[in-house]
């Protein structure tokens, strides 16, 4: 009755356990590095001047107003596009066609790279539309690279509220709204949360789709039809055109330093309401 | 049949002056019943008269469409995609299969407690307040009657009432379980539907619930699907026997109340598996 040695499942898992750690390691160095470099840039005159001379001096202000204000209107239109439809799929319909036409048409959305949303936005909103270079544009562009992956992760979370939840809700005398509203939705919300994360995360690291777009003035931005500069457009632009890395790894890091305080802000949201829920 | 007969009178079911049949009136009434699940035929030509006031027992080997037929009542099929009835049954007198039967309605009436208790995450207040706000309570003062009053039918008052912030999904088993009856309770319906509600529990808490089942029968009429014949015996008035047929359809092959068809079952196949469930 001796153990037989599992030599093949050790290898395995040893492999899998090697690129776990060597996936991490890259991630980890490339924050690490970043940060090193960035962190000591950071200061309340970098935080709240407008760049100068092309961004050689000044702080990001402007491009820190423009990321935030071109991300909030993306995510305020894709987010009821987006959800509205996950809903629909999921609650509304049976299989058929016009789920799978829906569903492949956000997949193949999914799949197009960012440029060419880019494009079809600087053809369709600054050109035709005649909205210009501006936040509105940019957001709109941002809305529709996003709608896939908030229509995806939100179809996936509502499908796995288990069927007993509903079954629960109806045999207590809830209507299909109340069930989906009050049920269904407060137990897929961390899911479509988390959808909503990546995608704010996508928008904020976006370049070329909203360098198309919204532009790359560096004034601050006074409302949605203006021109700006986003943070990401800036640092390409900084470091690709050798203006000024110091600020460009600056830049970087408040980039890396926003995306976490997001995810930070939005899982404790997420966490107060299913206390709340009822 | 001489172990039933011992099992009837260990039970003192005998003597019960329940047991006389009950429910003048029927509560429920079904009539040519047939479901089916897309091209499966699940049930055929159920009818049957559910007494009002008293506990009926649908009784049958796995398979053999006993939930099934639990769901008609208050429409819990209508959730599975290709579910089709035939036939109709009566809630008092009135159709509930047809256009303008108002579902959410005949479910406010028609309540149902599931196999394993199903209490959502939250509070155990707020999972009894859920059927009442969902149909538009909103007054604290009121929300709080209506709590005290479902745990106390359940007799979990005086162990909860100082804990209803505490999440339900904290409990024991068996407490849960009562508290899933109770929030059933909460929405005063008038029909309550049991599917095999004391198989996850253990003996002590199944002894709780059938009292409780015992009790409510006087006010409520309620409907079992139990796998436990002693059960069956201990706490129905009527008993359904199921069973597929060589289609493998689910037939109603004998309905009688509990002691005469535990006792004298008028089918074989009755006999046969009641014999054979006692052991
Ligand atoms: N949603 C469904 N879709 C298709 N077939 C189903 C569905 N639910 C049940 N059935 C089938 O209908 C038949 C009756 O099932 P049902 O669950 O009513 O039996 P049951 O008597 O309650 O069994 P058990 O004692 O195991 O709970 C079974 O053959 C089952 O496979
Ligand atoms: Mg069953």
């Amino acid at each position: 009755m001796r153990k037989k040695p599992r030599v093949g499942e050790k290898v395995v898992v040893g492999i899998i356990w090697t690129a776990a750690v060597l996936v991490l390691a890259v991630l980890a160095a490339i924050i690490v590095y970043i940060l090193v470099k960035g962190l000591p840039q950071l200061s309340w005159e970098f935080l709240t001047q407008i760049p100068r001379n092309m961004g050689r001096a000044g702080g990001i202000s402007s491009t820190i107003v423009g990321t935030l204000l071109v991300t909030a209107v993306a995510i305020v239109i894709a987010v009821p596009f987006g959800v509205g439809t996950a809903f629909y799929l999921a609650e509304y319909t049976k299989e058929g066609i016009i789920t799978r036409i829906i569903r492949f048409s956000a997949e193949s959305l999914a799949g197009i790279p960012s440029i060419v949303y880019g494009l079809f936005g600087f053809i369709f909103f600054v050109i035709t539309l005649k909205m210009g270079y501006s936040v509105l544009s940019g957001g709109l562009t941002l809305a529709i690279m996003i709608l896939p992956t908030i229509i995806r992760t939100a179809e996936e979370a509502i499908r796995t509220v288990p069927n007993s939840y509903r079954e629960t809700s109806y045999s207590l005398g809830a209507t299909k709204w109340q069930t989906i509203i009050k049920t269904v939705f407060p137990s897929s919300l961390p899911g479509i949360v988390n959808g909503i994360i990546l995608s704010v995360g996508r928008c904020v690291a976006e370049t070329a789709a909203v360098m198309l777009t919204a532009g790359s003035i560096l004034r601050m931005p006074k409302s949605l039809g203006d021109s700006s500069r986003t943070m990401a457009v800036h640092f390409f632009i900084l470091a690709s055109e050798d203006i000024s890395m110091e600020k460009a790894y600056g830049t970087a890091a408040l980039l890396i330093l926003l995306i976490f305080l997001i995810n930070v802000v939005a899982n404790i949201l997420v966490n107060r309401f299913a206390a709340k829920r009822r | 049949m001489l172990k039933y007969s011992v099992a009837l009178r260990r039970q003192g079911v005998g003597e019960n002056k329940r047991v006389e049949a009950p429910g003048q009136k029927a509560k429920l009434k079904t009539e040519s019943v047939d479901l089916f699940y897309g091209s499966y035929h699940a049930l055929r030509d159920i009818t049957m008269d559910i007494p009002a006031c008293a506990i009926t027992a649908i009784i049958g080997p796995s398979g053999c469409g006993k939930s099934s037929l639990l769901r008609l009542f208050n429409r819990a099929n209508d959730l599975i995609p290709g579910a089709r009835v035939e036939g109709q049954i009566y809630l008092d007198g009135e159709p509930i299969y047809g256009n303008a039967t108002d579902v959410v309605l005949l479910r406010r009436r028609v309540g149902m407690v599931f196999q394993k208790p199903n209490l959502f995450p939250m509070s155990i207040y707020d999972n009894l307040a859920m059927g009442p706000r969902r149909h538009g309570i909103r007054r604290r003062a009121q929300l709080d009657e209506i709590a005290e009053r479902s745990l106390r039918q359940v007799a979990l008052w005086d162990e909860l009432k100082d804990q209803l912030k505490k999440p339900g999904q904290e409990l024991p088993v068996g407490q849960q379980q009562r508290l899933c009856i109770a929030r059933a309770l909460a929405i005063q319906p008038e029909v309550i539907l049991m599917d095999e509600s004391c198989s996850a529990l253990d003996p002590a808490s199944t002894m709780k619930v059938e009292e409780l089942m015992e009790e409510l029968a006087q006010q409520y009429t309620i409907m079992i699907v139990t796998h436990n014949m002693e059960q069956a015996v201990r706490v129905s008035d009527m008993a359904a026997f199921m069973m597929i047929d060589e289609d493998k359809v689910g037939r109603l092959v004998e309905y009688a109340p509990t002691v005469e068809m535990f006792s004298r079952p008028a089918d074989k196949r009755t006999e046969d598996y009641i014999t054979g469930r006692f052991g």
